[in-house]
């Protein structure tokens, strides 16, 4: 009786899904090529020691996905839908950073001004950007998805605008730190960045009531009001959290090459920020809310892709592949099937325990 | 009631739109041309936001056609098909002389052509060519992708590497660019014994991608010496790949990287002898476009009707600032 209990309380956790994932394609690595996991030490370009393997490239490329999924289960708590215009907003955000950061020349010889005033203004224009997706959502009761096609549609444009269509190319090999290595520290920098990004919530949730507001307005609005949360301010506030997430994505972004395109920066990443919350098993019709399952399913995301390219598979057929996840994801969180499972697991129990 | 009044507002706001984007392209300028002396030219091209390509293309285009230079242009730009040929029937309407057209889509433009013809509108194409019978445009002037690609291997072949392990980063599968510059790389590798192909992946035009790819390339141990970009900004995720690794690429280095489109920050890597190769893909027409007006304007016959733009490909250690200044896009 207590092992069947167990199974289902197993089965039922939110994070048996990502768990599951993660297993799976470690044992596909394992089988394919053992050294996947074993990081090297190796001198890079620059002079610096750094490691390098899959391990660390999943780590590297998907903190930036860590980062947004942060966001993105907020806003998906709260407002029960989407953010599309992620990848357009961080091409606003880099794109306004980089002006800052050239004062508007293509090619400057040096910084005008400091990437700390650059990153700040990305800041605010990330943050603009949620208000304006959050009163969308909140105050005129526009659907997340169709709110954020918006910017979704125009943010690249914008993005093209700020820099009059030149692309701007950073001159200090140090703007190159945030997405790359910091000299004498092997690990990349974007994992520390993550973490920062991760204890900040982290210390939020465990110490205001940002969570509880937040589950409470996506759970029943109405009685969220009647027990004086302010539904509007936190839809607005789970926006605004996102544009800043999508600051520091930009951040990282733009910084990994110095220089920025705006039609393919960060392209599609807001589906796998999305993609990153439903494998968190979090309900993408709103309410409650995992965290840290959204943020492991972001890395998984990142294990998918990394095991893929390492398999060979063509880099336009990736898409096809996390369809099957998200096909495999609807169907496992559907009730019916939820319900399914676990009848079955009883019934198989005491069949086993009669064999035995 | 509060929705319905929103959906209306935004249903209103976004025909505004259209209709303001419909009519802003190609009226602008133009009457009485005739009269002064101008040669009335209306240009369609693509959005020049669509890269740094279009971007010199049409700023060259504005810098040729100018009334000093004795034309009248309006432009108009689109990279829908649809719009493109609204714009055209529009100029044809105003009454050029002539119509510059870089067509976004290679079909459908048949029976406005034929439009153009019955108006007396000489239509020649530039950049790309349309699926339409050759006698409904005077002339089209064309980049050879096929031969882009060509040069490139055959620079590659004449390095004379005892090895060739190339990775092979490709653009967006099926474009014109993508199949030219493939191509002649297929051919070359299917041909000889020593060029292996490590690695064939599209990275769609973007550097992110492009830089996995080869990431994923070095974690997985694969030997390689030679990193074939279909274009700039992937050569450049590809070499931010093997800066990181620590890998050595250029004149005399492990790795030989190639490149195509000329961008100035590209060429001037070439300089530094960061990257080995690039291929130029010239946006320049608007000087052949100008002499074969003139050549019609004055009564003369054109002797061929598909001009191939002359393009270059640069090599790292014969490259000079003056390359960079003239070619650099």
């Amino acid at each position: 009786m207590k092992k069947q209990n167990i199974i289902i309380r197993a089965v039922s956790n939110q994070l048996f899904i990502p768990i599951i994932a993660l297993v799976i394609l470690t044992i596909i690595n394992l089988i394919h090529d053992p050294s996947f996991f074993r990081p090297t030490l190796v001198v890079n370009n620059a002079g610096n020691v750094v490691l390098s393997g899959s391990l660390i490239t999943i780590l590297d490329f998907g903190s930036e996905l860590a980062i947004l999924a942060i966001g993105m289960t907020l806003v998906t708590a709260a407002s029960g839908g989407q953010d599309i215009s992620v990848g357009a907003t961080i091409a606003i955000a880099g794109s306004a950073m980089l002006r800052v950061i050239c004062g508007g020349v293509a090619r400057p010889s040096e910084n005008a001004h400091s990437v700390l005033l650059a990153f700040f203004v990305a800041c605010l224009v990330g943050a603009a950007c949620g208000l304006f997706n959050g009163t969308l959502v909140a105050v005129f009761k526009v659907q997340p998805m169709i709110a954020t096609l918006i910017l979704f549609t125009a943010g690249r444009s914008i993005a093209a605008w700020i820099n009059h269509n030149e692309l701007p190319i950073v001159p200090d090999p140090k703007f190159g730190y945030f997405g790359g290595v910091i000299p004498g520290i092997p690990i990349p920098t974007t994992v520390f960045i993550a973490l920062g990004c991760i204890i900040v919530i982290a210390l939020l949730l465990k110490f205001t009531n940002l969570g509880l507001y937040t589950q409470a307005v996506g759970i029943n609005e109405k009685s969220a009001r009647l027990n004086g949360i302010n539904p509007i301010a936190m839809k607005i506030l789970a926006f605004v959290i996102l544009g800043l997430c999508v600051a520091i994505a930009a951040l990282i972004k733009v910084s990994r090459l110095s220089t920025i395109n705006y039609s393919v920066i960060a392209k599609d990443i807001e589906m796998d920020a999305i993609l990153a919350v439903a494998l968190g098993g979090n309900a993408l019709s709103g309410g409650k809310f995992n965290m840290w399952a959204s943020i492991l399913g972001a890395y998984i995301i990142q294990y998918l892709t990394t095991t893929l390219y390492t398999l060979n598979v063509q880099s336009d057929a990736l898409a096809a592949y996390k369809a099957v996840v998200v096909i495999i994801l609807v169907v496992f969180s559907a009730p019916t099937v939820r319900d399914g499972c676990g009848k079955l697991i009883k019934k198989l129990s005491p069949a086993r325990k009669e064999a035995a | 009631m509060m929705k319905k009044v929103l959906s209306i507002l935004m249903a209103s706001a976004m025909t505004l739109s259209l209709v303001a984007c419909g009519s802003q392209a190609p009226a602008a300028s133009g009457e009485g041309a005739a009269a002064n002396g101008l040669i009335k030219v209306g240009i369609i091209n693509n959005d020049p936001n669509e890269s740094g390509y279009r971007t010199a293309n049409d700023a060259d285009l504005k810098a040729k056609f100018t009334e000093a230079n004795g034309y009248d242009a309006s432009f108009a730009y689109s990279l829908k098909n649809d719009e493109q040929i609204q714009a055209a029937q529009n100029f044809i309407q105003e009454d050029v002389d002539y119509l510059l057209l870089s067509a976004a889509d290679t079909a459908g433009w048949d029976s406005v052509l034929k439009d153009a013809q019955n108006a007396g509108v000489k239509v020649i194409l530039f950049d790309r060519t349309i699926d339409a019978d050759p006698s409904l445009y005077e002339a089209s002037i064309v980049s050879d992708m096929a031969k882009e690609g060509q040069t490139a291997v055959d620079w590659l072949a004449s390095q004379n590497l005892s090895e060739y392990n190339v990775i092979h980063i490709q653009g967006v599968m099926g474009s014109a660019a993508q199949q030219g510059r493939s191509g002649a790389l297929d051919a070359k590798a299917s041909a000889e014994a020593n060029w292996n192909i490590v690695k064939q992946q599209t990275a769609e035009w973007n550097a992110e991608k492009a830089q996995q790819i080869v990431q994923s390339v070095i974690d997985s141990g694969e030997k390689f010496n030679v990193i074939y970009a279909e274009n700039d900004d992937m050569a450049k995720g590809a070499v931010a790949a093997l800066d990181a690794a620590g890998i050595s690429h250029g004149v005399g280095k492990d790795v030989v990287v190639m490149g195509f489109d000329c961008n100035k920050w590209a060429l001037e890597e070439l300089l530094a002898q960061n990257w080995n190769y690039d291929g130029q893909c010239n946006p320049f027409q608007a000087s052949y476009i100008d002499d074969i007006i003139k050549t019609l304007e004055s009564g003369g016959t054109l002797s061929q009707k598909t001009i191939i733009m002359d393009e270059k490909g640069f090599d790292a250690t014969t490259i000079t600032q003056d390359d960079v200044d003239n070619y650099g896009i």
